[in-house]
């Protein structure tokens, strides 16, 4: 009773205040801090070096940001569509475990894809030892010595980010309508045509989706070409900050980077909207009913391989024979323990935060909470580098605000926020809620509200609809949540790099500075750590994918 | 590497289990075990307990500056007078006067103002490859656009303060003008993108994807002493080129050192740099990095000792820092990424 007139009462317009909605309001603040941070000092920003900026290396930074981008949306789709086709249109032998095999490679950071085929193809590596041995071509040799290059760090990059592709193709293709095709066998096309004619249109909003979430993910990317040195918005970023000490230069440079991404939010919200309009689901297709037997089954499996190999096998295979013979382990254990205790304990303050947001959502639902998930979805979006800085410069002027008060009481200033394990939490949290609600908005929905009503028909309180219903239907929603979280903020990169504490080191930053160091062999050590770590969601995800 | 580790732990074991009568906290962006050994044996000597902390020049810069009056550093140790010119600029420094460093530290190698001491000097000299170039068609920095170098030179990115520094000297030799037009025809002669860090240059060199690299010259010791067999035979095939020998000398740099501005232990701090130029110190990094000692006199490491004599730019290290932003922009300008 209680639930339904509440939520006539607050539909559609302001709520009594209320601890969860409060709570909602706050966290979207959050998100929106770095945002406003950031983009206030377009207006009120006076940069030293923007002119400098403006005159040799925007053009340059926006140019490399560009040429990657497309050159990795044409990776994603090039790995990802023949193969989500493949899988879901084919029979044949190692269909099941090439379909899940084929997610692999979403464990792998694309930097440590890059340190990885690096050390591989270095001079003295024993590939290119063998190739001087059987005089080999220079001009080969040469290509692969310039891998630390922009269609270096495409090819890497498309590597790790084609199961965006690969997933949401495969989605449409299975859910495709039957009637379509057939009318058009009947009309007497061939498969080809039907295939480009009619599967691709028709899931071409998926395939667009997965290939934005590519590109908005190789515009946050920092450690790829940070490594290899291709000069993006995010290296710019950074080297503003750091090189030319100029806040404001890298809160403009961070300015436009995010009206890039914001275009991408919108046009990837636009094409997965169009996605309904396509679906037709009242019959579906046994799809895979083609069966595929010798040569043309190689074939399949062969094209299935080709990135189940390049971003997954060899790359693991070198890593852990580097790990294993060569790396020189230096407090890896303590390195592990202090990433997977920040990890988890910032993956659970995430998932809090969701879990209050989708409960306040769901208890009092309005367009203005439900526009507030909308905005808190925006914060994956932002790149790292971007929320980092969006998160140092207002804590780095509250330490000063504090400091101010404090100090007519003899108390010596200090890095109240900035330099904390606060500040680098608040910056995951920033960068993360938005996956955390997501799953457990997935979760959440498939709770129907009138499964709720009956439990409290049937005496149970608000408590005890959550504690008896929610939880027990929950617990794989916020299991998933936590553990992908925890994945992403072990693996993430640039905004550890930036607000870490001082003496605080992550298994990523190690991996990071190990490459920087030419280390790339006692960076397999922690690389090999992250991977593995990163290989649990994969695993569970797909086995719940498989299980529903 | 263990054994480093070993002795880092020992450094802070000792300082946070045994009350030593004072202490010195150092910052420093060299790695470990470049330091911490000599930071232990300045603790047996003196007693003054130290407590090390590593990390990135620029990071641990920003961490001083933040901490302000707070800061625990008393020393800032990093490499390339332009970071240490960078740790002025910020404030984060004080100048110390005192005859010992003044006397035994070259002129050139401190700051005008005596904020921070070179402790260590690295050339950057042109490698080139023994079986493709004769040592006899090279003479100076500037010859390096000459058009017969044309796609045959590898150099690192301009991001790195190696490169910023070498520029910055330039410009203080030739002027800004000049160093821009320099600048972009040494760009036109590069055979490859600028990628990957000095040792990588050398590595090209050697294979074969170009003629001739610049680098500094402990990554060549670091080579010829290598472990790995590779790695010498790589060596093998390169030669060193000392640069400007008739006029102003190769471009050196340095290591160095800093007191912090707010130190609460400057006597010690200033103890510790005293035993940092010691003989046994000195002779310590040249040879387990093989670096050249700022003080005169002491002994060289044997491999560095085989690339032989040279003249060094004589340029107060100072300018380096001075012109650092306008090296940086020229760089830009010239499109070197």
């Amino acid at each position: 009773m209680a639930v339904i007139s509440e939520k006539y009462h607050t539909a559609g317009r302001f709520p009594r205040f209320n601890g969860l909605l409060f709570t909602s309001f706050i966290a979207a603040l959050c998100v929106a801090l770095p945002i406003i941070v950031v983009c206030s000092f377009v207006i009120f920003g006076n940069s030293d070096s923007w002119d400098h900026l403006l005159d040799t290396l925007l053009g340059r930074y926006a140019f490399n940001s560009l040429v990657l981008s497309i050159l990795v949306a044409i990776g994603v789709m090039a790995l990802g569509i023949p193969t989500a086709w493949i899988i879901s249109f084919y029979r044949f032998k190692g269909r099941n475990l090439l379909s899940w095999l084929l997610l692999l490679p979403m464990a792998y950071p694309a930097y440590i894809l890059a340190y990885t085929y690096t050390g591989v193809l270095e001079y003295s590596s024993p590939l290119l030892t063998w190739m001087r041995d059987i005089d080999a071509p220079n001009w080969s040799m040469a290509a692969f010595l310039n891998i630390r290059s922009l269609p270096g760090a495409a090819v890497m990059l498309s590597l790790v980010l084609y199961p965006y592709v690969y997933l949401l193709a495969r989605a449409a293709f299975m859910d495709q309508s039957a009637n379509l095709m057939e009318a058009a066998y009947t009309l007497g096309q061939n498969r080809w045509r039907v295939l480009f004619r009619i599967v691709i249109p028709m899931a071409r909003p998926a395939i667009a989706a997965g290939t934005l979430l590519a590109v908005m993910e190789t515009l946050a990317d920092f450690g790829t070409v940070q490594f290899f040195g291709v000069q993006t918005f995010t290296t710019g970023i950074v080297r503003t900050y750091y090189g030319f000490g100029d806040t404001v230069g890298a809160a403009q440079l961070s300015t436009l980077l995010l009206t890039c991404v914001f275009f991408l939010v919108v046009f990837e919200k636009t094409s997965r909207n169009t996605v309904q309009y396509y679906s037709d689901r009242l019959r579906k297709l046994n799809h895979a009913s083609v069966i595929l037997l010798g040569s043309r089954c190689k074939i399949a499996q062969a094209i299935c391989m080709i990135p189940i190999f390049f971003g997954f096998l060899l790359p693991t295979t070198i890593l852990a024979y580097w790990a294993i013979f060569f790396a020189e382990l230096q407090s890896m254990w303590s390195l592990a323990v202090s990433s997977f205790m920040l990890a988890g304990l910032s993956s659970l303050l995430v998932v809090s935060v969701a879990l209050t947001i989708c409960y306040a959502n769901r208890l009092y639902p309005s367009n203005w909470a439900s526009s507030l998930l909308t905005f808190i979805g925006l914060g994956y979006a932002l790149p790292g580098v971007v929320v980092a800085i969006g998160v140092l410069i207002p804590f780095g002027f509250l330490d000063n605000f504090i400091g101010g008060i404090l100090e007519p009481f003899g108390i010596p200033p200090s890095l109240w926020l900035s330099g904390t394990l606060g500040a680098l939490m608040f910056a995951y949290l920033v960068r993360f809620l938005a996956i955390a609600t997501g799953n457990l908005n997935s979760g959440l929905s498939r709770v129907s509200l009138s499964i709720d009503h009956s439990g409290r028909l049937l005496g149970l309180s608000q408590f005890g609809v959550v504690s008896r219903i929610h939880v027990p239907l929950m617990k794989g929603s916020v299991f998933t949540a936590v553990l992908v979280c925890f994945v992403d903020i072990v693996k993430e990169l640039p905004a550890t790099l930036i607000l870490r504490p001082f003496d605080f080191n992550t298994l990523a930053v190690k991996a990071f500075e190990l490459a920087e160091d030419e280390r790339l062999i006692d960076a397999s050590v922690p690389s090999l750590l992250i991977v593995i770590v990163s290989l649990l969601p994969v695993i569970w995800l797909n086995r719940s994918v498989a299980g529903s | 590497m263990p054994f480093f580790s070993w002795v880092t732990a020992l450094v802070i074991t000792c300082v946070s289990g045994q009350a030593f009568g004072s202490e010195v906290n150092v910052y420093s962006s060299r790695k470990d075990a470049l330091i911490a050994p000599l930071l232990v044996r300045f603790s047996q000597e003196t007693g003054i307990g130290v407590n090390l902390i590593t990390g990135k020049a620029d990071t641990l810069l920003s961490r001083i500056k933040a901490e302000g009056k707070a800061t625990p550093a008393d020393i800032f140790i990093t490499v390339d007078a332009g970071r240490l010119h960078r740790a002025k600029e910020a404030g984060a420094l004080q100048s110390i006067d005192n005859s010992i460093l003044n006397s035994k530290i070259p002129s050139h190698l401190r700051d005008v103002d005596s904020q921070w001491f070179g402790l260590t000097v690295r050339a950057r000299p042109i490698f080139y490859a023994k079986d493709r170039v004769s040592p006899s068609d090279l003479s100076t920095y500037e010859a390096l656009t000459e058009t017969k170098w044309r796609k045959r030179i590898c150099i690192r990115s301009s991001a790195s303060i190696y490169n910023q520094s070498l520029v910055a000297s330039m410009i203080e030799a030739n002027g800004e003008k000049r160093t821009l037009g320099w600048a972009k025809g040494l760009v036109e002669n590069l055979a490859r993108k600028p990628t990957g860090g000095d040792t990588d240059q050398l590595r090209a060199t050697a294979a074969g994807q170009c003629d001739l690299a610049i680098a500094n010259t402990y990554y060549f010791g670091r080579l010829i002493d290598s472990p790995k067999e590779e790695d010498r035979i790589l060596a093998s095939k390169l030669g060193v080129f000392w640069p400007n020998q008739a006029d102003r000398g190769a471009h050196v740099n340095v290591s160095g050192v800093g007191v912090t501005r707010h130190s609460k232990n400057v006597n010690e701090a200033i103890k510790l740099i005293q035993f940092m130029i010691s003989k046994e110190a000195q002779a310590y990094y040249a040879e387990i990095n093989h670096e050249y000692p700022v003080v005169e006199g002491t002994p060289l490491s044997i491999t560095i000792g085989g690339l032989g004599d040279f003249k060094s730019d004589l340029l107060n290290l100072s300018a380096l820092g001075v012109n650092n932003t306008d090296a940086v922009k020229l760089m830009d300008r010239a499109g070197w990424q």
